[in-house]
């Protein structure tokens, strides 16, 4: 298993949010982590890369413990974050901000450099010199997801990609993510929206009020429409 | 005219110093988000080793090499104390680590008294820079047109060194998003250190570079700390450019201030802060901020108001208090007395900073404007005691008003720095404006009349007053006006969408505090028979920020508590060791390493404790609480 999340339990001060979280994530997989807002689809992933400080639990990642570890030491390992809300550097340029997100080559993992990153999002190649604050959101968007991918993780925790962006932009971002895929990126993605979520997933895990209700394929969340309509707004 | 060019010069040379301070001041803020007020005290342990490195090797080489090491070795020390200290309390509200700079500031105060001794130190001239050129007449020395140029040569090699280098880009994202750097793989451990050690070192050549211009000796920290803060204000702090800017235009201020504005030319700097936080709260060079993530606060206990059995136990430790001159003699009630004037005066800061979430740096200004009040009517007017303790605060509270608007419009750092500079103008005057405040001679003879003259009776009624002022404001935080104030505090666009006047409010918590603090002003004149200009600068305006730090800022009684402890230990360590500060910054800083939550905070956390185990995830040490989403 590339990931491997076991009975995490999360708290914000003296409020629980996940209760015994577990999921996995297979080598060059799409899992999709859906949910409503404020399932704790976010808290989930900030857990994982160590940014919710009281949290329990153990995580697996490529075989190795990192529950202990902090954000920078897990990120080093190759496990990749995109933030929900983006959290572009403003005040620095696209390619200061891919340089903040610069890590050494990895030997189990694409090597990705701003040339190829530029082809993968052609808006990026063309305001190379444009500070993140004066891009649109979804350029921002595209943006945040290359600034990780510059540190070359194998697998990507990728926060609600398609928020808020126009239908045009969402299509950019699948094909973005079916191209890191085909590139051999394990990606996680939460999602409130299954219609883009099944364009993109090989199997999906579905979070309600921080506990995981529901793990299977794409095909067997489809068999079970009252799953789906009870914890999914459509 | 020659002179002016001349008087222009030095001015551009006092401002080189200050520009390597002032930078060294905004980066550190920029990234770690730390107000650190040690950096006058690195500045001065900069200039003190270079003098010792300069005076053991002679030449050339021993001149600027001492500069150089000894501006390397301060950087040092810089490091260890991020290691060892700042590390730890990162995640403190932003004041804590104030205070635990100040606290390494008094330290060092004594320490270097202890190794280099008391006396002023004259350094030796710059091999190569010793002479003068002459400019029609008048001298210029040229080491100044050595430091005029050594500005801007320092101002380029920063830029290149933010701009063109990838530390310089990873310290512009940090700046902006810490965690987000984190989560890109970045040590943010090791970029905050090699950060402090840069603003370090630029603060200890700052100093080292002084040596052949001023002599050197153990208060030139607070001074151009003082100084420094108002440059990052005016230039923004987190812009080097606006550093260096607002270096020169601080220090021209001083150069031609004092030829043409002799009277007032004190406060034209800070009158010049004033005017540039009032139109750009970010500064001439700064960029507003986009409502800033605050510092979620350590604990999350909701407050309440005391229970019966704690009332009673207040009452019970207040009429304690108030047997003090049955047993003890003269001095001791003297001390009470203060004890109890400066519980009034932390109470009311303690109303502000954690009421309101206003944290002031200049708080002193309204108690020292309290005192004032009182000399004048006792002495101008005549007037009895009772009337002058009535009317007396209503200076402090006219102050706060005319200033506590200005400032309420500003936030966070910005705030701070505004109050201060108010209560620098307020000092300022104080201080210049010899004919009616008697200047540094003060305004002598305000004595109590017969009724309050004994030193028991006297112990009382400010017993009485302290206890009256606390149980007032603990009434007001508990009232509808309190939850307003809280509600600004937690969320100034939430409060306001709920249709409260945010800044209506803000501004009267600050006309409240200023009053209060004026009572505790007035008292205190009539203890002291005197009223100095000190008694509203800013060492006194840091103590109240000490005691409810101390105290605990997050806690409803931690003003009290805060003063008492504060006060009584600073008034035994000053009669027990020579050492005072040294043992008071020490004990500064242990405080906010190991107690983060001040006396108050520890107190009812070991009480929660024992009522029930204590729930997942709150340890005894702070960790910080993240917004839930």
């Amino acid at each position: 298993m590339k990931l491997t999340v076991q009975d995490l339990n999360s708290h914000y001060g003296p409020a629980h949010i996940l209760f015994d979280i577990g999921f996995e994530v297979g080598e060059g997989e799409v899992v999709a982590l859906l949910g409503r807002n404020g399932a704790g689809k976010s808290t989930t992933f900030r857990s994982i890369v160590g940014l919710v400080a009281q949290r329990t639990g153990r995580i697996t990642f490529e075989g190795k413990d990192v529950s202990a570890r902090p954000t920078h030491e897990i990120v080093r390992e190759g496990l990749g974050y995109v933030p929900e809300e983006r959290r572009i550097f403003t005040d620095l340029t696209v390619e200061e901000n891919l340089e903040v997100g610069r890590q050494p080559k990895r030997p189990n993992a694409p090597y990705w450099t701003r040339e190829k990153l530029f082809t993968l999002f052609p808006n990026l190649g063309e305001m190379k010199g444009r500070p993140g604050g004066r891009m649109s959101g979804g350029e921002q968007q595209m943006l945040t997801i290359a600034r990780t991918l510059m540190g070359n993780p194998s697998l990507v925790l990728l926060d609600e990609p398609s928020e808020g962006l126009s239908p045009k932009i969402v299509e950019q971002m699948v094909d973005a993510i079916l191209t890191m895929k085909k590139e051999g990126v394990s990606i996680v993605v939460s999602e409130q929206n299954l219609h883009f979520a099944r364009l993109i997933s090989d199997r999906a895990y579905i979070i309600e009020r921080g506990r995981i209700c529901f793990g299977g394929t794409m095909a067997e969340l489809d068999a079970r429409p009252d799953i789906r309509d009870a914890h999914l707004s459509l | 005219m020659a002179f002016y060019v001349v008087q222009f010069l030095t001015g551009l040379a006092s401002a080189a110093s200050l520009f390597l301070v002032a930078s060294g001041l905004s980066i550190i803020f920029g990234v770690t988000r730390i107000v650190n007020f040690a950096h006058g005290a690195f500045y001065m342990i900069g200039a003190y080793i270079a003098f010792t490195l300069t005076e053991r090797f002679s030449g050339a080489f021993g001149f600027w090499g001492g500069v150089v090491v000894a501006a390397l070795a301060v950087a040092l020390i810089g490091v260890l104390v991020e290691m060892v200290l700042l590390r730890r309390i990162y995640h403190a509200p932003e004041l804590f680590q104030l205070l635990g700079t100040f606290g390494l500031t008094l330290m060092v105060e004594d320490l270097v008294v202890l190794i280099w001794g008391p006396d002023d130190l004259v350094g030796r001239r710059a091999p190569g820079f010793k002479g003068a050129v002459d400019f029609f007449g008048q001298n210029i020395p040229s080491y100044d047109l050595f430091l005029i140029a050594l500005g801007p040569v320092v101002l380029g090699v920063l830029w290149l060194l933010f701009q063109r280098t990838r530390w310089g880009v990873l310290v512009r994202a940090a700046t902006q998003d810490r965690d987000m750097v984190a989560a890109l793989g970045v040590n943010q451990k090791w970029l905050f250190t090699s950060v402090f050690a840069v603003g370090v070192f630029l603060a200890a050549l700052g100093g080292a570079l002084q040596i052949p211009r001023d002599a050197v000796h153990h208060a030139m920290d607070l001074r151009i700390i003082v100084e420094v803060f108002v440059v990052v204000v005016i230039g923004g702090l987190g812009s080097i450019v606006g550093a260096f800017v607002a270096a020169v235009l601080v220090s021209e201020l001083n150069a031609f201030g004092i030829l043409i504005f002799p009277k007032i030319s004190i406060i034209l700097v800070f009158l010049v802060m004033a005017v540039v936080l009032i139109v750009r709260p970010w500064g001439l060079f700064g960029k507003p901020e986009a409502a800033a993530r605050k510092t979620p606060g350590l604990t999350v206990n909701p407050w309440r108001p005391l229970t019966s059995n704690e009332r009673l136990a207040a009452l019970a430790a207040l009429v304690i208090a108030a047997t003090l001159p049955l047993f003890a003699g003269n001095y001791a009630l003297t001390v009470g007395s203060e004890i109890a004037i400066f519980v009034i005066f932390a109470v009311s800061l303690h109303f502000l900073m954690s009421v309101g979430g206003l944290a002031s740096f200049g708080h002193a200004a309204y108690f020292g404007l309290g005192a004032y009040g009182v000399a004048f009517l006792a002495k101008m007017a005549g007037l009895p005691m009772i009337v002058c303790l009535l009317l007396g605060p209503l200076l402090g509270c006219m102050g706060a008003a005319v200033f506590g608007f200005f400032a309420v419009q500003l936030s966070g750092v910005y705030f701070a720095m505004l109050t201060l500079a108010f209560a620098q103008i307020v000092w300022s005057i104080a201080f210049q404006w010899v004919s009616v405040t008697g200047g540094d001679n003060g305004i002598l003879g305000v004595w109590p009349a017969s009724w309050a003259a004994s030193p028991s009776h006297f112990y009382w009624l400010a017993l009485g007053v302290a206890a009256l002022v606390t149980v007032t404001l603990r009434i007001m935080v508990f009232s509808p006006f309190g939850y307003a104030l809280r509600a600004t505090r937690d969320s100034l666009l939430r409060s306001e969408a709920v249709g409260i006047n945010a800044k209506r409010i803000q501004w009267t918590a600050f006309v409240i505090a200023g009053t209060t603090a004026g009572i505790g002003g007035a008292l205190f004149a009539y203890l002291k028979g005197s009223v100095f200009p000190d008694n509203l600068g800013i060492s006194l305006s840091v103590d109240a920020l000490v005691m409810v730090l101390l105290g605990g800022v997050e806690t409803v009684s931690g003003g009290v508590i805060g003063a008492i402890v504060y006060k009584a230990l600073n008034i035994w360590l000053v009669s027990q060791t020579d050492l005072s500060k040294l043992v008071l910054g020490g004990f500064i800083v242990l405080i906010v390493v190991v107690f983060p939550k001040g006396i108050v905070g520890m107190l009812e956390m070991l009480a929660q404790r024992r009522r029930k185990s204590s729930p997942p995830g709150s340890s005894l040490l702070a960790k910080p609480i993240e917004s839930a989403e």
